[in-house]
């Protein structure tokens, strides 16, 4: 994390319980998209066995498209909202050929190869996003609805972000409903747990694999798009999202969909109080929350030990 | 093993006569390579020898210019006295480091050496009155004697040979031969009644000590240090130098770190854009070339010689 979470305002620490209250409800809009970000990570890591460094690169692709439409959809009404359908869809699409074109020939070698080749992927965005956008940096204005604030105890917080910390948990009690009650969320829970045997139970993994990786995609460049309106759009945001996603996932267990939620609230408000408190320890406090958790957990806090 | 001594020690006479060519250019880039090289060699002990991918490797090259440069700027202490306390330094952090980091394996060790060099990044770049934090230290003192580019080459390329010399006595010994034994089997070799633990500790350490000595000639190299240089893509690029050159062969890590360096020098002469082109490489040698350059060479000898 080089720079400071944009969705945090940092104030002279004092004790006041409605500044107390705004200051977590900040961190708890930033855990939302930690959340989007960490669950898309933790699925193609459940499913595919990938650790996908270029999540993050995703994430700001998709910052960078809401930008894009936004700036295409001029006028017309609910035009940030077609930019978010369109940006984090475009997202979705770009993970889907990714995986389709390269990712997928890369499944037979050792992990350190995908791991790899997911890092190049990192550099080539990052300077593709340079040459399209340019290294200045660039904003989207919030929607007419929720331009607005509402008043908690004196103080004043952005309706926004009070959307954002409503969709978090429903966009997550999708996810739970899909993966635990339907048909394709037993069959990725499946995949996740041995992929040969659902291959010859004659579920097309190949294209499961897709799916899966899509729909991680799709999370990231949703999370990309409703960051835009609240963070300034600038190189460098998919290398500081990315190392904050590895922590919630770590945290909250690879592959565990409870334990990425818990990471991302956790991490929220470590990064949001921690600040305050400690402001030089803070960053230092959350590596070393990471390395406690993989020496005493690895399998995370609400993830399951492996088998194997 | 006879023959391949004798081009060795071609190979250091050619390159100590890089300097003959009068070339700033060649001289810089000859020492950058060197040290880089030294820096992905003994990454390479880690990745290649023992199968340990670690994905924190900056930070022993980070201790290393620290120590060298906190100890000459702050403690004043003697130039020999400080370079050779920033490996020490190193190998005790990779000690304690590498204590918790044994104790995972695959993935859970690379997130494991990436938390803990995160945190010494974080530690470094946030500790202001000591290290500067992202502004960094500049105007490294430094030694009278290494006072000209060509001095400080022929320095770097003693330091450097020497270097590979014991780590390639190490790893050619019986000690070396069980950490590929470790590589190819954990499982089994903990059952013939090997510590692998310790091999695998003790591998981490010297490591770590090597890519400290990398890290403290970088230091005097670049006059300065900053806290990029813990950075985790400072790892991530020594992991590309290692790949690219070959990880299955010693001095596989230093042709990648020569071919990468060379590369990056010509390409930002013409383009900033640099990462793109590093993407690329990095993309193609996955897909086409998976045992890097030296590993395609040797193929390609070994078909002739079917033939």
């Amino acid at each position: 994390m080089r720079s400071k979470p944009v969705v945090l305002k940092v104030r002279a620490f004092m004790p006041d319980p409605s500044f107390l209250l705004i200051q977590s409800l900040s961190g708890l809009t930033y855990a939302m998209f930690l959340f989007l970000i960490a669950s898309g990570l933790s699925l193609i890591f459940g499913v595919l066995g990938i650790l996908n460094f270029a999540h993050g690169s995703l994430y700001m692709l998709g910052a960078y498209l809401t930008y894009q439409f936004v700036s295409q959809f001029i006028d017309a009404p609910g035009q940030f909202w077609w930019a978010v359908v369109f940006g984090s869809l475009s997202v979705a699409l770009i993970g889907g050929v990714i995986e389709r074109l390269f990712l997928r020939r890369l499944y037979i070698r050792e992990e350190l190869n995908q791991l790899l080749f997911t890092y190049a992927l990192v550099l080539l965005i990052s300077d593709f996003a340079k040459i399209i956008w340019g290294t200045g940096q660039l904003s989207v204005s919030r929607p007419a609805i929720l331009k607005g604030a509402v008043p908690i105890l004196g103080q004043y917080f952005p309706e926004y972000n009070i959307f954002v910390i409503a969709l978090g948990p429903g966009i997550a009690l999708l996810f739970w409903l899909i993966l635990h009650h339907s048909r394709w969320g037993r069959i990725i829970r499946a995949a996740a747990l041995d992929r040969e045997m659902l291959g010859s139970l004659g579920v097309n993994v190949n294209w499961l694999f897709t799916v899966v990786f899509t729909i991680g995609a799709w999370l990231a460049g949703l999370g990309g798009a409703l960051v835009s309106p609240i963070a300034a759009i600038v190189p460098g945001m998919d290398v500081e999202i990315i190392i904050n996603a590895f922590i919630v996932v770590v945290i909250g267990g690879l592959g565990s969909f409870w334990g990425t939620l818990l990471g991302a609230l956790i991490l929220g408000q470590v990064i949001s109080f921690g600040i305050l408190v400690f402001p030089r320890l803070s960053m230092v406090f959350i590596y070393i929350l990471m390395a406690v958790v993989l020496i005493l957990r690895p399998w995370g806090l609400l993830g399951k030990p492996l088998q194997r | 093993m006879f023959k391949e001594n004798w081009f060795l020690i071609a190979i250091i006479f050619l390159l100590a006569l890089v300097p003959l060519s009068d070339s700033r250019f060649y001289i810089f880039l000859g020492t950058d390579i060197l040290i880089m090289g030294l820096f992905a060699v003994s990454l390479n002990l880690l990745l290649g020898y023992t199968g340990l991918v670690c994905f924190g490797q900056a930070a022993y090259f980070g201790i290393g210019a620290y120590t060298y440069t906190l100890l000459m700027k702050k403690a004043s202490f003697s130039f020999p006295f400080a370079f050779l306390a920033a490996p020490v330094f190193g190998a005790v952090a990779a000690l304690i480091i590498g204590i918790f980091c044994i104790q995972r394996t695959k993935i859970y060790f690379a997130m494991l050496t990436l938390a803990f060099s995160q945190i010494v990044w974080a530690i470094v770049f946030k500790w202001n009155s000591l290290t500067g934090g992202d502004n960094g230290i500049i105007g490294i003192p430094f030694p009278q004697h290494l006072d000209s580019p060509t001095r400080f080459y022929y320095f770097t390329l003693v330091v450097v040979v020497f270097s590979f010399y014991i780590m390639r006595k190490a790893v050619n010994s019986p000690f070396g031969r069980m950490l590929t034994t470790i590589r190819e089997n954990p499982e089994r070799t903990e059952f013939i009644g090997i510590n692998v633990k310790l091999f695998q500790l003790l591998a981490f350490m010297i490591s770590g000590f090597f890519s400290a000595i990398a890290g403290a000639l970088f230091a005097i190299f670049n006059h300065s240090v900053f806290p990029d240089l813990l950075f985790w893509p400072h790892s991530a690029e020594v992991l590309i130098m290692t790949l690219l050159g070959g990880m299955y062969s010693f001095f596989g890590p230093l042709v990648g770190a020569a071919v990468m360096l060379y590369l990056r020098m010509l390409v930002t002469s013409y383009t900033q854009y640099w990462p793109l082109i590093m993407g690329t490489i990095l993309a193609l040698l996955l897909f086409f070339f998976p045992g890097g350059i030296v590993g395609f060479l040797k193929t390609q000898r070994l078909f002739s010689r079917e033939k």
